[in-house]
């Protein structure tokens, strides 16, 4: 039996870029998605607000391991067998990535003062263009850093995508030890990794925040 | 209902009974009162007296329950309201300014004719160049709303409403956060509006400028039009309510 060494890892090295990559997905996906969902959530309509709010909570309240779960499974039920493990993660990271930033999102847009509506609603502006023109960009300023702290969390979170049968860094350390049964040192490593990719993300998530306080334009 | 008031001698704004309530409380209680074209009428009244809610159901940013109110030919209490085509024909300036933090002072004014009247950004800019020298602000093109005094920001606010060309005016209490000096540059600048002709209400408690520069002042009590008359009025309080209310605001 070998012991842990270079070779190991690289391995690691190589599960950490997937690991970044399913992070991408789930951040892209689920922005995409969560836009959508945080416009549905202060739409003027209240089905479309009611739907939006039911999404939420429903993807709030399920475990990710669940999601995951639901729509590996979900999937195979449905006819399509053999869903490759990148999508299926991609997907459920997507879905529960999208609950938590269209709620981050929705506060921030809530939080632009409603005089800012009123001002622009009587200049005549559509309602698109008061959300576009007025009100998105201000709330953009302050969502930076609160979105940016969430990615950590989705970096995180990438580790259940084990459960379907995707290597990304905890699986891949998963299956080292497997191999050569030393989880300290091999969990240590995996810790690590982690750490060098979800660091410079908060400490970024924090001058974001002090930047924004500093100067409130 | 499309009624014609595009006669000059028709008013411009005109309540008839208008009833508001938020909840249970009842805001305005059979308000009436009409302004003509080219009038600044000054409604005063004491703090909770409906000025701000009258104020902002001429603009339809409230609703009301009963009565009627005419505004440049719209009907405000129509449910079929077209709001954005009242709003293309009156401005409203904020105590607060209500000024976009994010974007600078020419593209807070150039913002509204460039997306509701379809102007070029060189036709906006111009424009926003022509309204900020009615204010006498043209330097200040190019800094944020938080670069600005207070009397400057509500300037500027005063000329993005302008630059929307509109037929009627409404001022809410636009000097009262702003110290004497700078109030005194807001008022210039609205007493240069009315003077080339502007239709203007304002709501205020600066008691000297309703006399100098209004043609019709509205005193309101308790949610209803209580005395009404000519700048003169407030040298003879006719209720005993005007005269204890200019008694206590001089
Ligand atoms: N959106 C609202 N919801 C509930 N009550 C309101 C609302 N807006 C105003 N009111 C109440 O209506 C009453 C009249 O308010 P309004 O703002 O019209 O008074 P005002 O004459 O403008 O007073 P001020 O001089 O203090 O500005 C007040 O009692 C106020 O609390
Ligand atoms: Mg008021």
């Amino acid at each position: 039996m070998q012991s842990f060494g270079l070779i190991h890892v690289e391995f690691l090295a190589w599960a950490a870029l997937w690991t970044v990559g399913l992070s991408l997905i789930a951040f892209v996906g689920g922005g995409l998605l969560g836009f959508a969902v945080a416009l549905a959530r202060v739409s003027g309509s209240l089905a479309v607000r009611a739907a939006a709010i039911v999404y939420i909570q429903i993807v709030q309240g399920t475990p990710l391991l669940i999601l995951l779960f639901l729509i590996y499974f979900g999937v195979a039920v449905a006819g399509f067998s053999g869903v490759p493990a990148i999508l299926a993660a991609g997907a459920g990271l997507t879905v529960y990535s999208s609950g938590f930033l269209a709620e981050i999102w929705r506060g921030c847009i809530q939080s632009v003062p409603k005089t800012q509506w009123e001002a622009a609603e009587c200049l005549a502006l559509t309602r698109w263009q008061r959300m576009t023109r007025v009100i998105l960009p201000q709330a953009l300023r302050m969502a930076t850093a609160p979105t940016v702290g969430f990615l950590v969390q989705i970096v995180k979170n990438t580790s259940l995508a084990s459960v379907v049968g995707f290597v990304e860094l905890s699986q891949a350390g998963k299956l080292i030890n497997n191999s050569i049964f030393e989880p300290f040192t091999i969990f240590v490593t995996v810790a690590l990794f982690y750490f060098a990719l979800c660091f410079p993300l908060s400490t970024w998530s924090r001058s974001l925040e002090r930047k924004l306080n500093v100067s409130r334009r | 209902m499309s009624s014609t008031l595009s006669s000059p001698l028709s008013p411009v704004v005109s309540l008839s009974n208008v009833h508001k309530s938020f909840g249970a409380l009842k805001v305005l209680d059979g308000v009436s009162f009409d302004v003509g074209v080219g009038e600044v009428a000054a409604i005063i009244g004491q703090s909770g007296s409906g000025k701000s809610t009258a104020l902002r159901c001429i603009n339809a940013l409230e609703t009301i329950q009963q009565g009627t109110i005419q505004v440049c030919g719209h009907a405000i209490h129509d449910p079929a309201l077209d709001r954005r085509a009242l709003r293309r024909d009156v401005g409203i300036v904020f105590q607060s300014y209500n000024l976009f933090p994010h974007l600078t002072v020419e593209q807070n004014i150039m913002l509204a004719p460039t997306c509701v009247k379809a102007l070029s950004k060189g036709e906006a800019r111009d424009l926003a160049r022509e309204v900020l020298s009615h204010v006498g602000l043209e330097a200040k093109a190019d800094q944020y709303p938080e670069q600005l005094s207070g009397g400057q920001q509500q300037r500027v606010a005063i000329a993005r409403s302008l630059a929307m060309r509109p037929k009627l005016m409404l001022f809410d209490e636009v000097t009262s956060a702003l110290d004497p000096q700078l109030t005194g540059e807001v008022l210039k600048v609205m007493e240069t509006l009315a003077r080339e002709g502007m239709t203007m209400i304002l709501v205020t408690h600066e008691m000297a400028f309703a006399r100098k520069v209004a043609s019709k002042v509205v005193y309101m009590h308790q949610g209803r039009v209580w005395e009404t008359g000519t700048g003169a009025m407030l040298d003879d309080p006719q209720t005993p309510e005007l005269r204890a209310f200019i008694g206590n605001g001089l």
